[in-house]
């Protein structure tokens, strides 16, 4: 065992699908950002809010004003230097650091390819994803090899292995696969889609989808490692991605996980790859096929697996923070995000906050658009630390405004997969007397339903 | 096999392209279709329910300007009684097309001009004395409408004689006449608009992304009910968001008892609205309702009609003057807000869920 270990980290590949999967990965990356801004959605989420809701213990993570825009400027050009392999490692951290906080800045845009896409620019810190087919390699050859660790390569594979793996495992409970929600609601209303418009009508379509989305993710990663199955593994990939391109706003996410999957493929293909891409650019491709490996010291060797254990740890664990909750997890979100649970809900909530003056009993209502904008209001009035945070926020500016004595309740309901709305958070309580920590929020109405399942 | 998945992968973003494309046309080849015909709802809530409102609130509106002139040739008490009987029930008419926020009546902000409430009743008789002003600026929403004609046929004196006798002043007979002509010739506008193209624009329009007619008038028919008539008619009135009654937020403030009518008529068309029910009464026909009923959803159409009766039931107990309710016993109010509350649940959150109709216009990506 020890011996498979040890052999393990002392194989040898070659480099080549680690520098496509960074070329992929930085183009991808700054054409995410310009669309971002060209869709004007940094002014929209990031500029016109008057308030933003912070992950707990961000809070000190905010826009920036005007500079927010610099922000992605910095963004952007980092994930073009990590493209291009220029100064790898500075842009790669850069580019860490700035997407994550751009993603910090307000958790009302959180998606988990935003998180997928933080992280693996953190993995990427400690992958030699530049010595081979980058500027950093042309410039100075003492940093260029053609083949590096096999772990370097295996470590993006387990990375999206993970995320298939357990959104995946996500699926499988009651509502997804044997009510076939929320597909069920959402796909009816694709009737204008070409070809597949009446298709989507039916029942058993909603039921299919399901389960064969359930199995795809499940499956996947382990039929891209097999080689007799890869090239349809990949082919499954490009159909299913795309079938959510077309049905769901999904943004870039689709090609980015398209283009990731090429990973799995041998270095043969990769070497195609970069070929195409020198004969373009017209780079000397031989230059770079110096038949050296890159051999890390003990010590620095010792290191950068730490972390990327480490790290494969905290990934592996971290889904399951959900199980140390009582409840529902659909219900309380308490352990939801972060966690490669993607389209397993049909969520929404309507809360109306009411402020009173515990002395005198006077009391109103807040009208949520003086604050928030309707997107945030939406994240806001179906998940609890939203509505905590708020009423948080709402009591100070009251006090501002010279009220007294303030106590902030809520009247809320949510309708969760095709269930009608009920009551959510206990209308009674005083939400200022709670504040947010990482333990079970007491003020969430039980779910009165049960959802089986991992 | 690399050339399939190459052909497979071209022809799957040929279809994505195609497939985004915001404004295509329905799907519908005719024949047998198991999906629920939105072009159809689209063409019952056109031809049967918006456009006869429309063209029977422009007769209404016409009427109110013969007669505003007829009173400003001639101002007599008896010409102020017949005009204001017009203006109550052009004011009435308004009603039933007030949440048809969209195509041409959006783009002029018709709403914004008929009836922005309260009136700023000071800055009118400024506007008044000085003899210039233009009612074209959208800085003069609160100087004009239904809540300006309020004013100044009950409003600028104590008795009928009183009020007859201001309009010996050609300042305010222009006034009031040029109200009455902007109601008028915007209503013109809009109605020629549903008369002419934009009807067909409107039902064409099947898409289901946010730009789909369904979904922008599911989005303006729930912020209606939402912000207009529960908030606008009740929720400011009473103080709800304050916590102090405000009597001169009450639509027809100045006319005192007309308000309770407003609000029923109010509540009247959006329920038949829900319903399908044709602006004539005759006959119903696709709707929110008959669309939930399709989706197995039916419980939340019988549960929002329940809550329609309930709010109307409650609405008994209003005063025929929203402002002396609010004045005397505000504790009705409120509780007519809480009946409203009930229903703004069911429709933006439970009708708006199962028909997977998203509440705003904000398109970030979901995941």
């Amino acid at each position: 065992m020890r011996s498979a270990i040890t052999k393990y980290f002392n194989s040898y590949t070659e480099a080549a699908p680690l520098a496509v999967f960074r070329i992929g990965f930085g183009i991808m990356m700054l054409a995410s950002i310009i669309r971002f801004w060209l869709n004007g959605w940094i002014e929209k989420l990031y500029i016109t809010p008057k308030f933003h809701f912070s992950y707990y213990g961000f809070e000190w993570v905010k826009p920036l004003g005007d500079f927010t825009y610099l922000l992605f400027v910095i963004c952007g050009i980092s994930a073009f230097f990590v493209a291009i392999g220029y100064k790898y490692r500075i842009a790669i951290i850069t580019f860490f650091l700035s997407f994550t906080y751009i993603e910090l800045m307000d958790k009302t845009t959180y998606l988990n390819h935003y998180y997928f896409i933080s992280i693996l620019s953190f993995l990427m810190i400690f992958l030699p994803a530049s010595v081979y087919y980058s500027v950093d390699a042309w410039k100075n050859t003492k940093q260029s090899f053609q083949r590096i660790p096999r772990w370097c390569i295996d470590a993006i594979k387990l990375m999206l292995g993970i995320v298939y793996f357990y959104a995946g495992l996500a699926k499988i409970n009651s509502d997804w696969l044997f009510r076939a929600m929320p597909l069920k609601i959402w796909l009816p209303s694709k009737y204008d889609i070409p070809f597949l418009g009446d298709f989507m009508q039916q029942e058993w379509v909603a039921y299919a989808f399901s389960w064969s989305g359930m199995l795809y993710d499940l499956f996947i990663p382990f039929l891209l490692l097999w080689k007799r199955t890869r090239l349809f593994a990949f082919i499954m990939v490009i159909i299913f991605h795309v079938m959510t391109r077309v049905l769901f706003p999904i943004g870039m996410f689709p090609y980015i996980m398209i283009v990731s999957a090429l990973i799995f493929f041998s270095p043969e293909v990769h070497h195609k790859i970069l070929q195409k891409i020198s004969r373009w650019f017209r780079i000397r491709k031989e230059k770079f096929d110096n038949e050296l490996s890159l051999i890390y010291k003990p010590f620095k060797r010792k290191i950068l697996t730490s972390i990327v254990a480490g790290f494969f740890v905290i990934q592996i664990l971290f889904p399951w923070r959900y199980l140390l909750y009582p409840g529902e997890l659909f219900w309380t979100e308490e352990g939801f995000r972060f966690s490669w649970r993607v389209m397993l809900m049909e969520k929404a909530g309507y809360a109306e906050f009411k402020v009173v003056d515990a002395e005198t009993g006077k009391r109103f209502y807040v009208n949520n658009s003086d604050f928030l904008t309707p997107f945030q209001e939406k994240q806001m009035s179906f998940q609890p630390d939203f509505i905590l945070e708020y009423a948080h926020f709402l009591a100070d500016h009251f006090r501002k405004d010279g009220h007294e004595n303030i106590e902030v309740y809520v009247e809320s309901y949510v309708g969760l997969n095709g269930r009608k709305s009920v009551p959510y958070i206990s209308p009674d309580v005083n939400l200022l007397n709670f504040a947010d920590t990482f333990k079970h929020k007491t003020f969430i109405l039980p779910f009165n339903d049960e959802i089986k399942g991992l | 096999m690399i050339r399939i998945s190459k052909i497979l992968l071209i022809a799957t973003l040929v279809f994505t392209a195609c497939s985004t494309e915001d404004d295509g046309p329905g799907t519908d080849g005719g024949g047998e279709t198991t999906s629920f015909d939105r072009g159809a709802m689209l063409e019952n809530w056109a031809d049967n329910i918006i456009v006869p409102a429309f063209s029977n609130f422009k007769s209404s509106t016409q009427q109110l300007e013969d007669l505003t002139l007829a009173f400003t040739a001639e101002p007599t008490e008896e010409n102020l009684l017949a005009l204001r009987s017009q203006f109550e029930s052009s004011y009435i008419d308004f009603q039933t097309v007030a949440m048809f926020d969209l195509g041409k009546a959006e783009e002029l902000s018709y709403r914004r001009f008929l009836n922005t409430y309260p009136l700023a009743a000071s800055e009118v008789e400024n506007k008044i004395a000085s003899g210039t002003y233009n009612l074209e600026l959208p800085s003069s929403f609160k100087e004009q409408g239904f809540p300006a004609l309020d004013y100044l046929l009950y409003g600028i004196g104590e008795t009928n004689a009183e009020i007859v006798g201001k309009y010996s002043s050609e300042n305010y007979r222009n006034y009031l006449l040029d109200v009455s002509k902007r109601i008028n010739a915007l209503t013109a506008e809009v109605n020629a608009s549903w008369q002419g193209d934009y009807k067909d624009t409107f039902v064409s329009n099947t898409s289901s992304s946010s730009t789909g007619s369904v979904d922008k008038l599911t989005n303006k028919y729930i912020m209606y009910f939402e912000t207009f008539l529960r908030s606008g008619k009740i929720g400011y009135p009473s103080g709800v968001f304050t916590g102090t009654p405000s009597p001169i937020n009450v639509e027809a403030y100045y006319s005192n008892d007309l308000s309770k009518e407003l609000y029923m008529k109010a509540l009247e068309s959006t329920l038949n609205f829900f319903n399908g029910r044709s602006f004539n009464g005759g006959q119903t026909g696709k709707s929110f309702k008959q669309y939930l009923e399709f989706l197995e959803r039916g419980d939340i159409a019988t549960d929002i009609n329940n809550q329609f009766n309930g709010i109307m039931s409650q609405a008994t107990n209003l005063n025929a003057s929203l402002k002396s309710q609010v004045e005397t016993n505000n504790t009705v109010m409120l509780a007519a807000y809480d009946e409203l509350q009930k229903a703004v649940v069911l429709l933006k959150l439970d009708m708006v869920q199962a028909l997977s109709i998203s509440i705003n216009y904000v398109d970030s990506d979901g995941d």
